[in-house]
């Protein structure tokens, strides 16, 4: 990828003052999203990868979080977020860059109707007519795929199902032709066979309207699934970054390659499709994520490695370039992370 | 120092107009190390402070009541004697550090005693009700059915009711005394106790340490007062302090109305009510027992904001 | 899809409620120590009248058979006869009620306009200089007795600055607002004490939901979404505790009118308590309920009104 990317994050940190001490969620996070690419972040609870997003956007609360570093969005003539103020960020949400979150029943005033709060976000950067409105927003709801939208446009969204919610807050994101849509964990608080329909949905989208994406998400096979590029976090940093393709089948940080063991495995089948072998067992990661207050020296995954010798204890190691073209980690022993187990 | 925008960095919220609420900026990473740590500093002063509020709500009561009790000590004069050559002194006058009423009584001698009667309302009309209610709510919502329908439609009348006037009814019916002030509240009163404690009950006895008590054969007594209520108890401590208030304002309304204390008697009320009627000569004769209710009235109000954080924060 | 689905449930329990006031208010005549018909005609004692009234109150017959002659003279709207001021209680009653209404909704209305925008900015910015000064304020508010609080607004605006009359209903609609504007602060002002504090709680759970985000990321400004999310979602909540601290101000009412000399029910109340006059403190104490009953009513319509999901609720 050669061309300028859209948004440029660099050396971001984000730290939450809290009564038990400093936080520090976002310790030191460079990515970059390029136009019409889909980006998957992935990792742990408390990896630090929702409030990446968040910070990105200039969401995160004033009074507890603290930012350094620079988020930059191109287009926009290098419009630096961090420091934007509050009308220019207004500006460039909804209509340069948009959010959908993990919860839909949450993530709409109840009190509302569904058909309200896509209008407002319908009208919120251009003058509209109310009928020119109303054409927009029943349109928006056919391509996001919520059938006898005229009628769903009144009703209020405990009248919603889980998936036709999500649906509907996609439609909301993309009301203003937004060039980047973030997606924090949209499809976690939803059962399998919609997470399925809705991550279509997505990248249906994403390949209509060529917007960039940037996908959250604990679970490896979603951002597997969907995403052209991957970062992985650890703790408050990033420990992998490269193509899907590099780092599923060569994985180059030790956390990477347990993420991708611990996926569940089929069970075996030989060639006639027969039972043949029985399920290896789950592999899951022993221990947990250190604590981010107390965040300790050196390799932060190093007391869970299964590959860390007492130097890692010690080493602060930056991403480096494992030779793969755009493949980095976190680890001096890149080289002698195996493959994945079948 | 931080850069940009319209808002300074570390607003708790935002401008109102303008759209506030982002986060502060730092330029390197040591600097944002720097206010983070300081403000989660602040953090932790504010919670020291709530403590604070606990503390001196506890030592205003104790003034109020040692004071109280100890009116014969503090002030030579009686509450009572009439002294026809220096009605209506105004405060700081020799002898009278509060003034003198309109029969030459003592002010503050007035006060002092008067208390004693408010402050008995206080903690007599509150804690039995506070006991009483609370009985009667753990019984309702632990045993449910017809029991606990029964004894809410009693609460549910009570409600309808506006309790001042409904307490005014009784007392009189019953004829005016302090005494009677005591039955009017108790009758009235119990309710808000029994809905709180009715409605804590009821999810109390679905926690799975109810259920353990019950496999293990523990009679309902046992199991509503042993187990049930000291993990719910807080809500009724807490409301206690709100009602104690509310208390002492409802004596002094009645003494005001010429409901409960009656004269020679000092209470709060009913020397608000006559001095009200020296209000363009004298004003402290109604300005100063309204003010030893306040006092009173927001050391209950600290004590129960400040076990209101005490007891939230071991919740959370 | 009815969004009153519950009503007629509602409209069933008003009536329970209703009949269990008439039940309350009936046993009230019969907690007075000694003969009833004494107590009522007091001075207007003679045989005959003792006679006649035995029999109308049906003093010699079985009690349910005495509820039954009450509620159906109820239904007549004859609330008995008062022998002090010689008319039907009806009729007294009826001429005491327009100061009392027009203060409850003035006080109503007045009360809205003090809290919500201090409530509102107050959650708003948390620990600023509204929400500190507010909460400092209304802490000494709530222990102040409303009726005193009503006398120091007198020495303040009446007897020293002479901005408001003493006491009074005033003639026409301009001099009804104009004397009862201190009566009707001191209610709001002890009302708006609760009314800060949850929408203070509201706002700020609301500002922390997650479709505040989404409205953000809209490119809405945030002056809209203040108002259409945030303070439209805050209100809802308390609307709840609007409506049931509303009915506990007709209590402030009755204090309120006493002190300045309102001709409402409530100085009806008080005057007819020490006057013994039964019937009518009987018939104010029964109108006082219904107006809450009419109230709490009132509220469920609105809150059904403005939060959809209400009339979804099954059951209560």
């Amino acid at each position: 990828m050669t061309e300028q990317p859209l948004l440029t994050v660099t050396d971001l940190h984000c730290y939450l003052a809290t009564r038990q001490g400093v936080v520090r969620a976002v310790d030191g996070v460079s990515l970059a999203v390029h136009e019409a690419e889909v980006l998957g972040i992935v990792g742990e609870s408390g990896c630090g990868k929702s409030v990446t997003c968040r910070t990105i956007v200039g969401l995160m609360p004033a009074g507890i979080a603290h930012t350094s570093g620079e988020v930059i969005y191109h287009p926009r003539g290098d419009q630096s977020i961090l420091t934007a103020s509050p009308a220019q960020l207004r500006s460039l949400r909804g209509s340069q860059l948009a959010m959908i979150f993990q919860d839909p029943m949450t993530a709409l005033n109840p009190v509302r109707t569904v058909g309200d709060q896509l209008l407002e976000a319908v009208t919120a950067h251009v003058r509209l007519s109310r009928s020119q409105a109303r054409a927009r927003a029943l349109d928006l709801l056919s391509r996001v795929g919520i059938p006898a939208p005229a009628r769903r446009m009144n009703d209020y969204p405990f009248q919603f199902s889980g998936g036709m919610l999500q649906r509907a807050l996609i439609a909301i994101a993309l009301a203003s032709s937004p060039r980047l849509l973030l997606a924090d964990e949209p499809t976690t608080s939803l059962d399998v066979i919609i997470q399925d329909q809705i991550l279509s949905l997505l990248l249906e989208l994403q390949r209509d309207t060529g917007m960039s994406m940037i996908l959250v998400s604990h679970d490896l096979a979603v951002i597997t699934e969907v995403c052209d590029r991957i970062v992985v976090m650890y703790a408050g940093q990033i420990v992998e970054e490269g193509t899907v393709a590099d780092i599923i089948t060569a994985p180059r940080h030790p956390y990477t390659r347990a993420l991708l063991d611990a996926l569940p495995q089929p069970s075996h089948q030989d060639a006639d499709h027969q039972d043949a072998g029985p399920r290896g067992p789950l592999r899951s990661i022993p221990g947990s994520p250190p604590s981010l207050i107390d965040v300790p020296g050196g390799c932060r995954f190093a007391p869970r490695c299964p590959l860390a010798v007492s130097e890692c204890l010690t080493w602060d190691t930056e991403l480096l370039k494992t030779g793969e073209q755009d493949h980095l980690a976190r680890c001096w022993r890149h080289q002698e992370v195996g493959r994945p187990q079948p | 120092m931080s850069a940009g925008g319209t808002g300074s960095g570390d607003l708790s919220t935002g401008d109102l107009t303008t759209g506030g609420m982002r986060a502060a900026w730092a330029a390197s990473p040591s600097e944002l190390l720097m206010k983070a740590a300081a403000k989660a500093a602040s953090r932790r002063r504010s919670t020291v402070r709530r403590r604070l509020t606990l503390i001196a709500g506890l030592v205003m009561l104790a003034i109020a009541i040692v004071a109280v009790l100890l009116a014969p000590v503090l002030v030579s004069a009686s509450p009572t004697t009439i002294d026809a050559l220096h009605p209506l002194a105004s405060p700081l006058t020799a002898g009278h550090l509060l003034g003198t009423d309109q029969f030459g009584r003592d002010v503050l001698a007035r006060i002092l005693y008067g208390g004693r009667i408010d402050l008995a309302i206080a903690f007599g009309a509150t804690s039995v009700t506070l006991v009483g209610g609370t009985i009667i709510g753990l019984v309702a919502g632990y045993l449910g059915g017809r029991v606990d329908a029964i004894l809410m439609r009693l609460v549910d009348l009570f409600f309808a009711f506006p309790f001042l006037v409904l307490i005014i009814a009784i007392v009189a019916m019953l004829g005016p005394s302090i005494f009677n002030m005591f039955i009017a509240i108790w009758i009235t009163s119990w309710v808000s106790y029994a809905r709180i404690m009715r409605a804590q009950t009821v999810v109390a006895k679905k926690q799975q340490y109810v259920l353990a008590a019950r496999a293990l054969g523990y009679g309902p007594v046992r199991v509503m007062f042993r187990h049930i209520l000291p993990n719910v108890a807080s809500a009724v401590i807490i409301f206690s302090m709100v009602d104690a208030v509310g208390n002492i304002i409802l004596a002094a309304s009645l003494g005001f109305l010429g409901l409960g204390a009656q004269p020679p008697a000092p209470e709060w009320g009913t020397m608000i009510s006559d001095g009200q009627n020296y209000l363009l000569s004298s004003w402290w004769l109604a300005t100063l027992p309204g003010l030893a209710v306040v006092f009173v009235g927001v050391a209950f109000s600290l004590i129960g904001d400040g076990l209101t954080d005490l007891l939230r924060a071991g919740e959370r | 899809m009815s969004r009153f689905g519950s009503f007629p449930r509602r409209l069933v329990h008003v009536v329970i409620v209703l009949f269990g006031i008439t039940l309350v208010t009936f046993f009230l005549l019969r907690l007075i120590p000694g003969d009833p018909a004494l107590a009522i005609l007091g001075s207007s004692y003679t045989h005959t009248r003792a006679v006649a009234i035995d029999s109308t109150l049906g003093l010699n017959r079985p009690i349910w058979s005495q509820y039954g002659l009450f509620m159906g003279r109820l239904f007549h709207g004859n609330l008995g006869f008062s022998f002090f001021y010689n008319q039907a209680a009806t009729t007294v009653i009826g001429n005491h009620i327009a100061p009392t209404i027009f203060l409850i909704i003035y006080s109503a209305v007045l009360a809205l306009v003090i809290s919500f925008p201090i409530g509102f900015v107050s959650g708003l910015r948390r620990g600023g200089v509204t929400d500190q000064a507010s909460r400092v304020f209304f802490t000494l508010s709530f222990a102040m007795p409303g009726f005193w609080l009503g006398i120091i607004l007198i020495l303040i605006f009446s007897v020293h600055l002479h901005a408001f009359p003493i006491s009074g209903f005033g003639g026409g609609l301009a001099g009804h607002l104009y004397s009862l504007f201190l009566p009707a602060l001191t209610i709001a002002l002890g009302f708006s004490t609760v009314l800060v504090r949850s929408l203070r709680a509201a706002t700020i759970t609301t500002l922390q939901a997650e479709f505040i985000d989404t409205a953000r990321m809209k490119g809405v400004g945030w002056s809209q979404v203040l108002w259409r999310h945030v303070f439209r979602n805050a209100v809802l909540a308390v609307v709840a505790v609007y409506g049931v601290n509303l009915a506990y101000l007709i209590s402030g009412t009755v204090l309120v009118e006493n002190v300045f000399s309102l001709p409402g029910l409530g100085t009806l109340l008080v005057s007819s308590v020490s006057d013994r006059d039964y019937p009518v403190v009987q018939g104010v104490t029964l109108l006082f309920a219904v107006l809450i009953v009419a109230i709490n009513l009132l509220t469920d319509v609105v809150q059904a009104a403005l939060d959809p999901r209400v009339g979804q609720e099954i059951g209560e």
